[in-house]
């Protein structure tokens, strides 16, 4: 079967010549894709990756979707309880051809963010989400998802509606949806809720976007007990482009014009709608039991871990705790 | 990371109970099953004693004994991940957050996993994320229900984002058992929270969950950071929760494994007739 990583690989040298034209300020126009770490890495701090992904002048999915898309028609509501702000998408054309989006709105301003819930789903969010997902299966469409929240909301209200469940469903739909999915990191890719938006047969990330387990003040929080230690949670986290690449959890990053999106929202839209038309001119073709294993082959060999083939001397064990079985 | 664990941990003789109070001697505990006599308050335990508890006896093979995790992002915080592993291993005489095996269970044989909070709070990185895995791929090829016991605080830091991707690393593995009529049970026990309780510990064709067991997305502290808002008391309980929808029963310990071989039974399996016949 066609192995995408291998083929978008590929690609790595005539991006290192890339490179050179971009430091200019020109971005390469043909969708390809920062795959090689060595010459962008330590570039940038992970602070301020950090800081660059949650810049409130970044393209947020709204910005991207009208410079990438034409002709889009959003679509509200889960069907069953209201239609999250925090959760946008519907179907558009992509180069032509139609496709259904969903992306997570952050807001540009203090205002918006806060009618936009900061770009955080409540769990009617994602049942948006798998709702239009499911639309774009039944249709044979693409489905493009764009990825930018701190993470899912953790309000005691989103709890009573299930927000474990909604993740873990949206996380479901797309390791079996039966259509090309290529999924764009913005900004922020938050733990869990970012994952539900995340699980494609390519996933990309803009260069200064960061995807993480725990947001860095978080992890601060429960490591360091500390608020005040995020910048270091940062680094620890690896949670920045060239590590994201190098460990295998985005197959490609999209360049940024010089300085940042936020410096060009139309130079970021063109780099963008053109890694992924690139992306799905290649996945179209793949007939779906092939997309799915490859799919499945994708997030099944992530991780790192040894098998050793003897077991190590086993460490003794408290002597109650032995004594009590406990 | 072990939080409300402490207060629970057992002088050699007793055990007050953290929620009436009683001191309890810890053999009439362990007979007991771990659970409070007097007001049914369910310890936490471990995986070896949950399984021992769950399976027709002598019948458990563990599989993946040796599985154990690298330091793919040379983790530091207050410790090196390398030695918060070591420590683990020391304090639960584990490898890893979560034993895999087959088994059986009323007689019906089952591909089995087991969480154990005291492995760094049951935390998932590329180890728990694997087991879990070929435990699904086992119940696939061998056309076996599989049970997943959780016990988490979600996925582990120390891993990053690798540790993210497990989730959908399992929840992949679990979704082809839904599509090839294989059934998969998820008990949920105290706590489970966070990245395992978004992906597999929901998705159960069942959910079952112990009596009063923590059962939430996000953990109080995060919430804290987060938010600036206290949780409710009396929140996030494996009964608020079913009440809520997510979860088909709450099952007291004394009961989980006669349930489990009720519904493993009854769902177990058919070439695709159906089953009408003693």
């Amino acid at each position: 079967m066609r192995d995408p990583i291998g083929t978008i690989r590929s690609g790595a040298t005539a991006l290192g010549l890339r490179r050179a034209a971009e430091d200019n300020g020109d971005l390469p126009a043909d969708g390809l894709l920062i795959v090689d770490v060595s010459g962008i890495s330590g570039r940038v701090s992970a602070w301020d990756a950090v800081k660059l992904a949650r810049d409130l002048k970044r393209p947020h999915a709204l910005d991207l979707i009208e410079r990438v898309f034409d002709r889009f028609q959003e679509l509200h509501g889960d069907r069953s309880f209201r239609d999250d702000p925090a959760v946008v998408g519907g179907i558009a054309h992509l180069d032509g051809h139609p496709v259904v989006v969903v992306g997570q709105q952050k807001g540009g301003s203090t205002e918006e963010n806060i009618q936009r819930n900061f770009g955080m789903p409540h769990p009617e969010g994602y049942r948006k989400a798998i709702r239009l997902y499911r639309l774009a299966e039944r249709f044979h469409l693409p489905l493009v998802t764009l990825i930018d929240t701190p993470g899912a909301y953790p309000g005691p209200e989103a709890e009573e509606r299930g927000q474990a469940e909604a993740i873990a469903k949206s996380i479901e739909t797309l390791t079996r949806l039966r259509t090309p999915v290529v999924a764009v990191v913005l900004g922020e890719g938050g733990s869990g809720g970012a994952l539900a938006l995340g699980v494609a047969d390519v996933v990309l990330a803009l260069e200064n976007a960061i995807y993480s387990v725990i947001s860095p003040e978080g992890c601060a929080a429960i490591l360091w007990r500390s608020g005040t230690e995020a910048e270091r949670a940062a680094k620890a986290l690896k949670l920045a482009g060239p590590d994201l690449l190098a460990l295998g959890i985005v197959d490609g990053l999209v360049p940024e014009p010089r300085g940042g999106a936020q410096n060009d929202h139309d130079a970021t839209a063109r780099s963008v709608k053109a890694a992924v038309v690139a992306q799905l001119d290649r996945l179209s073709p793949v007939p779906v039991t092939e997309l799915l294993a490859g799919r499945y082959e994708r997030f099944r060999r992530i991780g790192v871990f040894v098998e050793p083939e003897t077991a190590p001397a086993a460490p003794r064990r408290t002597w109650w705790k032995r004594v009590l079985g406990r | 990371m072990p939080f409300g664990r402490r207060k629970e941990l057992p002088s050699h003789l007793w055990t007050q109970c953290p929620d009436c109070g009683e001191m309890l001697f810890n053999k009439q505990l362990a007979r007991n099953m771990n659970v409070c006599p007097k007001c049914e308050h369910h310890f936490k335990i471990g995986a070896r004693e949950r399984i021992e508890m769950l399976v027709d006896k002598g019948s458990f093979e563990e599989r993946d004994p040796l599985l154990a995790p690298g330091d793919p992002l040379g983790f530091t915080d207050t410790k090196g991940y390398p030695q918060r592993i070591e420590a683990a291993r020391a304090k639960s005489g584990e490898q890893e957050a979560v034993i895999t095996g087959s088994a059986r269970i009323g007689g019906t044989p089952v591909e089995l996993g087991v969480m154990d909070f005291e492995f760094i709070g049951g935390s998932m990185g590329s180890v728990v994320g694997e087991k879990l895995v070929r435990a699904a791929e086992r119940a696939l090829a061998e056309r076996n229900p599989l049970v997943i016991v959780s016990a988490s605080g979600g996925a582990r830091m120390q891993e990053g984002t690798l540790a993210l991707m497990q989730m959908a690393k399992v929840v992949a593995a679990t979704a082809r058992l839904g599509d090839a009529g294989i059934p998969y049970v998820s008990v949920l026990t105290d706590p489970t929270t966070g990245g395992v309780l978004a992906s597999y510990g929901s998705l159960g064709d069942l959910v079952l969950a112990e009596p009063k067991a923590l059962i939430g997305f996000s953990g109080a502290r995060v919430t804290d950071q987060t938010i600036g808002e206290r949780l409710p008391a009396g929140f996030q309980r494996a009964e608020f929760v079913r009440d809520h929808g997510f979860i088909d029963q709450v099952v007291p310990r004394s009961q989980l494994r006669d349930r489990i071989a009720f519904f493993v039974s009854a769902l177990r399996p058919t070439a695709g007739e159906v089953r009408w016949s003693l």
